[in-house]
């Protein structure tokens, strides 16, 4: 695909042009979007689609995927962020359009690591999963086609031929007769996991499959190609992390979903150090939690957890020379010589507050860095609890902060399905006695905020357990605001059209 | 012909090499048409000689240089792997990871041992022809899946030499078959599983998928001769004790009854038969499935593939044609057409061939000394007078239906290609055979 090099124009395409770009409401993203866009609408895609995929994991932890209320809930937040997802509405280039140019987005920030890769896949399944199983009967063939699935349904004729073999066969399958039951003909090899275990009929090389085992056949072919394309994209990322448009974007997004990186707080200097202990038990995350009570009982903290703690006690407001108290006083009881600590300690911390050397302003680690970076080995505190903690462990843990049997089994539950961030959530939940923790949880920071909020009764409280339910607006909205603000700043004023994205996508790159 | 000593093996592996294995049949195989460059030079093999010692890694150039190599190094078995991206014989002088398996043919072996648990009559390497039914219905079902259901069509079935059968599916997509596709077909054909500790092996659902239904019309014809008769395995209480640890309990006594009226194991089956199908209606019985009668035909007669063997695409199995250094007897194909008659115990030894070899030289030699023939000549009519002709002339028919298959390939590659075809491939391969 050539790159067009016209500056600032948007193809706009006639009526039926734009209905031929994007025939279906949903597809398999086989090619690269190929049109300019601004580097605004380039981040707002890319966040809003990120808000969609938490949104997705989120809503297949609370509910049975396939329910009507997970059904309901994702529709509703697919037409809130204008992603397409229903045959037949009005107006539906522009959701198609946004729905694929952010797919491709993301790709870039979400090839970069096994974890990330592996999520990103995820989410993308649930996703297509669900757009696939709204679609109309009539329409499933038409989009088979289009997307070169050599998924052919075959006729009656055949059908009658073999509809004991194919009736025998299939577990999803129940009656005596298939009656409209649509059977799809395709070679065996793609059929792999429903051949291997016997539960398709296979004749002269070809699996004759009932429409509803079509689903998983294609979410496995969407999954293989979708793993090689982010490998293939991975390749190429050293080019992307060369552009400095780029760059920020793409690491801010794959840290943090909504963009708040509590690097700057409106309550600096507002906590004093002696509040930090009843603070730890009462508003901080348990990651946090422990580092601190390791700190408090060793007298000092290793490399990861001086990060780690240190940069979230910047984030909840203590200035520099708090700081330097804080950890100065604690290492002295662990008989650190007080020139020992000037020398080695004091700068790094100055380092982190950006006083020293680059001068950078630290930002304080979101969950999923926390989750998926510097794992702790033994005598380390850092990491995530719900993630790097033997279950045992954590349980005791648990019941030492007297967590309910109800709430760790739940938590425990929600670790085994390695929704770690969801398992803090409900930690939150738990200690501040409410059912709901109103927030989707990406950053410590962010867990004590909120927890801020609710036991000091201020204006932006979300749920009072004794008021009837009120829809309130998600805090997600208010952050949207935060959010680009927040990248804005980042980028400050570059708004230039970019370069054709197919390069990074495409095999010869 | 039994009198097979392994100590003359030396001697005996030389004539065979020299005057009786079929080589331009072999590289015909194994070139498979020229169509791929450089098939046959990045395919492994590997070698066992004298004194245990295995070389992997041997490739060749071309025909010549195989029988050149072979004579050379005598080897007591020869096994064939994969091929690979580059010359095996080379793999050392490429680039780390560089060096991958690509394609292989894919293979079963079935192996007699893995049945000892339902044949009375041998057990561990012995085999005898009680038992060898067992290797005939694992031919014919599993042949059968090969070829109905998964649309194979180039299949080779051989005689391992001893006390099993390997097959050889050689269709140019199913080589090409990744390791996760060949573990689904080995899944797809394997129904008997547990090992020693498990007493029944076979588990059938309520609905009964066409491979099995089909598996068991194939069991059912020879079931009476092999199970009841030849293997008798319901003669006396220690061996009908085995069946009815299949059975559920509640049906114990009244068998036991039964069993000790009846006078023969066809007697005690017709009972079996009758009290299960009762059982079956009353009993909704989480351990037992509906169709107990066909769980034990299966748990005797259904074929127990290695999984091991298949999946891999770098894995070695033996060459068809090696010989077997213990027993002697060479692996040959086994006619599909006759495997009902196929009798694994007049599979000719080496010792036997070559014998048979230096008979009809000696009267060759009285009958045409004046003639002058080329030594190619001589070697190509050697094996067709012995005991060997009829197992190569199987090979034969084998290789005519891959070559048309291949032709049609052939055609399409050759506009550009020919030039490419005649100057690498034919300069080496001398006389045709």
């Amino acid at each position: 695909m050539e790159f067009s090099g016209r500056k600032w124009k948007t193809l706009r395409l006639a009526g039926d042009q734009r209905n031929a770009s994007y025939p279906h409401c949903l597809q398999f993203y086989l090619q690269p979007p190929c049109e300019n866009i601004s580097l605004i609408e380039f981040e707002n895609l890319a966040i809003d689609r990120v808000k969609l995929l938490k949104s997705v994991e989120n809503l297949g932890v609370s509910y049975m995927k396939g329910t009507e209320q997970y059904q309901s809930k994702l529709e509703s937040e697919l037409r809130k962020l204008k992603f397409s997802y229903r045959e037949n509405l009005e107006d539906e280039y522009e959701p198609r359009r946004r729905d694929h140019i952010s797919h491709f987005i993301l790709r870039l920030a979400y090839c970069q690591s096994e974890e990330l890769r592996r999520w990103f896949i995820q989410q993308e399944m649930d996703l297509l999963r669900f757009r696939f199983s709204i679609l109309p009967k009539d329409k499933i063939q038409d989009f088979l086609k289009d997307s070169q699935l050599q998924f052919e349904a075959i006729s009656d004729e055949e059908k009658t031929l073999r509809d004991q073999e194919i009736i025998a066969s299939s577990p999803s399958l129940s009656g005596l007769k298939l009656g409209f039951e649509s059977i799809y003909k395709i070679p065996f090899a793609d059929a792999l996991d429903l051949f291997r275990g016997r539960k398709v009929y296979l004749e002269d090389g070809f699996a004759y499959v009932p429409l509803k085992d079509i689903v998983a056949i294609i979410l496995n072919e969407f999954r293989a190609k979708l793993s090689k394309a982010l490998a293939l994209t991975a390749r190429s990322l050293p080019a992307v992390q060369s552009d400095e448009r780029l760059q920020p974007l793409l690491n801010h997004l794959s840290h943090s979903y909504t963009g708040q990186d509590y690097s700057t707080q409106g309550n600096v200097g507002k906590i004093s150090l002696d509040q930090i202990d009843s603070l730890s038990t009462k508003s901080f995350p348990p990651c946090m939690r422990q580092l601190h009570k390791a700190l408090r009982e060793n007298h000092h903290l290793r490399h990861g957890g001086r990060m780690q703690y240190g940069l979230f006690l910047k984030g909840i407001g203590l200035t520099l020379e708090q700081a330097l108290q804080f950890w100065k006083q604690e290492f002295i009881k662990g008989k650190m010589d007080p020139d020992k600590f000037d020398k080695g300690y004091s700068y790094n911390i100055r380092h982190s507050f950006g006083k020293e050397g680059k001068r950078t302003d630290y930002t304080p680690f979101s969950c999923l860095k926390i989750i998926l970076s510097n794992p702790p080995s033994q005598g380390d505190y850092h990491g995530c609890p719900f993630r790097h903690s033997d279950p045992e462990l954590l349980k005791q843990k648990l019941q030492s902060y007297k967590i309910s049997p109800g709430g760790i089994s739940q938590i425990l539950d929600l670790v085994k399905g390695t929704h770690y961030q969801v398992a803090c959530q409900k930690y939150f939940e738990m200690i501040h006695n409410v059912d709901d923790c109103g927030f989707s949880l990406n950053h410590p920071n962010q867990f004590f905020c909120e927890s801020q909020r609710i036991l000091n009764g201020g204006k932006d409280i979300k749920k009072e357990p004794i008021q009837p339910e009120t829809p309130q607006p998600k805090p997600s909205v208010q952050k949207t605001k935060d959010a680009s603000s927040a990248l804005a700043s980042l980028n400050s004023s570059l708004e230039m059209d970019m370069e054709g994205l197919e390069d990074y996508f495409s095999e010869d790159s | 012909m039994e009198t097979f000593d392994p100590t003359e093996l030396p001697e005996l592996l030389k004539l065979y090499y020299r005057r009786l294995f079929p080589y331009s049949q072999y590289y015909r195989w194994l070139n498979y048409g020229g169509v791929i460059k450089n098939y046959f030079q990045h395919r492994e093999f590997s070698f066992t000689l004298k004194d245990d010692i295995y070389i992997r890694y041997q490739s060749f150039n071309n025909q010549s240089d195989l029988e050149k190599e072979m004579q050379k190094m005598n080897p007591y078995k020869i096994d064939i792997g994969a091929v690979y991206s580059h010359r095996p014989n080379q793999h050392n002088t490429v680039k780390l990871g560089a060096f991958q398996a690509q394609e292989k043919e894919l293979v079963f072996d079935i192996d007699m041992t893995d049945y000892d648990d339902v044949r009375r009559c041998c057990s561990s390497a012995d085999i005898c022809p009680k038992c060898w039914t067992l290797m005939t219905m694992a031919i014919r079902i599993i042949d059968r899946a090969l070829k109905e259901d998964f649309g194979f069509k180039h299949r080779l079935w051989v005689y391992s030499g001893r006390r099993g059968v390997h097959c050889w599916v050689c269709d140019e997509s199913v080589r090409k078959l990744s390791s996760a596709v060949r573990s689904g077909i080995v899944e797809y054909l394997s129904l008997v599983k547990g090992g020693q500790d498990v007493k029944k092996k076979v588990h059938l659902s309520e609905k009964i998928h066409p491979f099995i239904r089909k598996s068991i019309n194939i069991i059912k014809k020879y079931f009476e001769e092999y199970a009841l008769v030849n293997q008798d395995i319901l003669e006396n209480k220690e061996s009908w004790d085995k069946i009815l640890a299949l059975v559920p309990e509640t049906i114990h006594d009244e068998l036991q009854q039964s069993f000790q009226k009846s006078h023969n194991s066809l007697q005690r089956w017709e009972h079996l038969k009758k009290v299960a199908s009762k059982c079956q209606n009353n009993i909704k019985n989480d351990k037992y499935g509906p169709w107990l009668e066909w769980e034990i035909m299966l748990q005797y007669c259904f074929p127990r593939l290695d999984i091991n063997v298949s999946k891999g695409i770098n894995h070695l199995l033996k060459s068809p044609f090696s010989v077997h250094p213990k027993t002697g007897r060479i692996s040959v194909p086994i006619d599909l057409q006759k495997v009902d008659q196929f009798d694994p115990f007049t599979v000719p030894t080496i010792s036997f061939i070559c014998r048979e070899l230096d008979a009809i030289s000696t009267n060759e030699e009285e009958k045409e000394e004046n003639e002058a023939e080329s030594d190619v000549k001589h070697r190509t009519r050697d094996y067709k007078k012995t005991s060997l002709a009829p197992y190569v002339k199987v090979f034969e028919h084998f290789l005519e239906n891959l070559d048309k298959s291949q032709k049609g390939e052939l055609l399409k590659k050759s506009d550009t290609h020919m030039c490419d075809y005649w100057m690498n491939n034919d300069s080496e391969l001398g006389k045709p055979g």
